[in-house]
């Protein structure tokens, strides 16, 4: 069996763990066996639901304890519930929550790890699973050699699949230690489409020339449903908030649109971006490296062409 | 207080990537190594940093590898490591072997911090945090942007889904450090020299498992070449991106 860690924040599900859910029933009917989800904590919402990501069956682990997060508690408990279940393949994102546990959940089950995953098992003659190395600039197959397997799937790495179906929904009564990590503030960034699961991202650089001209970078934002990004040293001068810093140092993204204005392309920033389905480079220096990494490009003086490009994406979704 | 900051060898940020014996190994020809960055900007920095407030504090350095990662040991004792442990092995292992490692070197140490970068810029695991802490038994907070001590009490702040937390934790504790722990620094020529004298530790490998091997890399296809739009013309750009790119 299966089994897909579906994480949850303040009792909602996000993209990542849908793909997760997606992914995990696709590795599943690849070998033949079922899907389920686990959920741990209190969720708002029908877990039946989760069956049209293809799981059979959601086990709940509802102990109170487990709507804050501490990374040493949800190990011992997926741990149990790996063992409760029987599941043979974990699946979790790799996102904060994801990378917080994996490699405690790997040492814990003595189970091999892939972190970063971006594809199915090939499972022809074992089971090895291609992940990200290098920060994006390369791939590594990785051989998954123990019984139980662990495969932390990068965000935008599966395309979410819906299907027909409820999952039945099972209460599993597992002892939850008491946590040592107390949360005292959380502090959510509203209002703004998360960098890592944002689907289209508009960036920029230098080129800009200063924080007071973010203005053109927000507009396209707003107008292509974008999620907002800056290259390094934008992020180091203080321009913009750290959290915006794509790059192999920063947060590293794949969305289906990449827009960089003003950014050159060092191979840093590369690093962070080069999993984007689409780059458009806007740039005006023709000889910038990053239009050699772009699906497009405009050479151009950036606060001339992006209130153009805003009034053009306006004008073509009918604003 | 006693911290342990583990540092890993990484390739410089702008080495080329290339690949050797049928894309089996990593092609280090004329490659930079490094410390890797998370390693020493945020977590060795933060640490100096402690060390810096309160001087009875006691920093070792620990790195799994061979004899060729001396130099970036050296200059983490430089920046301000007290004391540095080499488990020495040249084999290509896997993070739990790692992980494994230092667990022992923790174990025996009787440390109240251990620090980690969130992961490295070459193999991009961002699992030996949380595996040591596991090892070890020890409460984990990964990819901490903020991390204060009081007394036995640590304030962290780390990135949750669309913001940031703060936690409290009870020392000892593992923590994995990215950006917003500490600003990079540079050693400087007095750090330099005494570098020279301080204790690199060289100890043998204790027996463990690996679960994982890597059967080869590959570089993802290259682009097909950028298309150059008119900045004139940029409604062609969105048709592009509409009709050919599917994105919008």
């Amino acid at each position: 069996m299966v089994l897909i860690f579906a994480d949850q924040t303040d009792g909602q599900f996000k993209k990542t763990t849908f793909e997760a859910l997606s992914y995990g029933a696709k590795v599943a009917e690849q070998l033949g066996v079922h899907a389920e989800a686990l959920v741990l904590g209190t969720v708002n919402e029908n877990l039946n639901s989760l069956g049209k990501y293809g799981v059979t069956k959601v086990h709940h682990v509802r102990n109170e304890v487990l709507n804050s997060f501490d990374a040493q508690v949800y190990t011992q408990v997926i741990s149990e519930a790996v063992k409760a279940t029987g599941a043979k393949v974990v699946v979790v994102a790799h996102n904060n929550t994801g990378r917080a546990i994996a490699g405690r959940l790997s040492a814990r089950l003595k189970a091999a790890m892939v972190p970063a995953a971006v594809s199915l098992p090939d499972t022809t003659g074992g089971f090895i699973v291609k992940k990200v190395v290098f920060s994006g600039k390369a791939f590594a197959n990785v051989s998954l050699n123990t019984d139980i397997k662990i495969i932390s799937l990068n965000m935008n790495a599966f395309k979410i699949a819906a299907v027909e179906g409820t999952a039945e929904v099972s209460v599993l009564d597992i002892p939850v230690e008491a946590a040592k990590v107390k949360v005292v503030a959380t502090n959510k960034v509203t209002g703004e489409i998360p960098l890592t699961e944002a689907t289209r991202v508009v960036s920029a650089g230098r080129g800009l020339k200063g924080p007071e001209n973010w203005g053109l970078v927000e507009n396209l934002a707003k107008a292509l449903n974008a999620a907002l990004a800056c290259s390094r040293p934008v992020a180091d001068s203080g321009w913009r908030p750290h959290h915006e810093h794509v790059g192999q140092t920063g947060i590293a993204i794949a969305p289906n649109l990449y827009v960089a204005a003003g950014i050159s392309g060092a191979i840093q920033h590369l690093a962070g971006v080069n999993r984007s389905k689409v780059i458009v480079v806007i740039n005006k220096d023709p000889e910038a490296p990053f239009f050699k990494a772009a699906d497009y490009g405009v050479v151009g003086d950036v606060f001339e062409v992006l209130p153009k490009l805003t009034d053009e994406v306006q004008k073509f979704k009918g604003v | 207080m006693k911290i342990l900051v583990c540092i890993s060898k990484t390739p410089d940020t702008t080495a080329k990537i290339a690949f050797k014996n049928g894309n089996s190994q990593f092609d280090d020809n004329g490659v930079q190594w490094i410390i890797n960055p998370y390693d020493e900007w945020y977590a060795l920095v933060r640490a100096i940093e402690l060390k810096e407030k309160d001087a009875s504090t006691v920093l070792h350095l620990v790195n799994v590898g061979g004899a060729d990662a001396d130099p970036i040991i050296r200059k983490a004792l430089a920046l301000g490591g007290d004391e540095a442990i080499r488990i020495n092995t040249t084999d290509l292992h896997d993070s739990f072997y790692v992980a494994s490692q230092i667990a022992e070197v923790a174990r025996n140490g009787g440390y109240d911090l251990i620090f980690t970068g969130k992961e490295t810029i070459d193999y991009n695991g961002s699992s030996i945090g949380g595996m040591v802490a596991e090892l070890v038994g020890l409460p984990y907070i990964s990819l901490a942007t903020h991390f204060e001590i009081s007394g036995a009490t640590a304030t962290v702040t780390r990135e949750i889904e669309g913001g940031e937390e703060v936690d409290e934790v009870s020392l000892p504790v593992v923590v994995s450090c990215q950006k917003g722990m500490a600003e990079a620094r540079i050693p400087n020529m007095r750090g330099i020299m005494s570098a020279r004298t301080k204790p690199l530790k060289v100890v043998e490998p204790i027996e463990a498992p690996v679960f994982t091997t890597i059967q080869n890399f590959e570089l993802p296809p290259p682009k097909a070449g950028v298309k150059l739009i008119n900045p004139d013309n940029l409604s062609e750009l969105v048709r592009l991106l509409h009709e050919e790119a599917k994105v919008i």
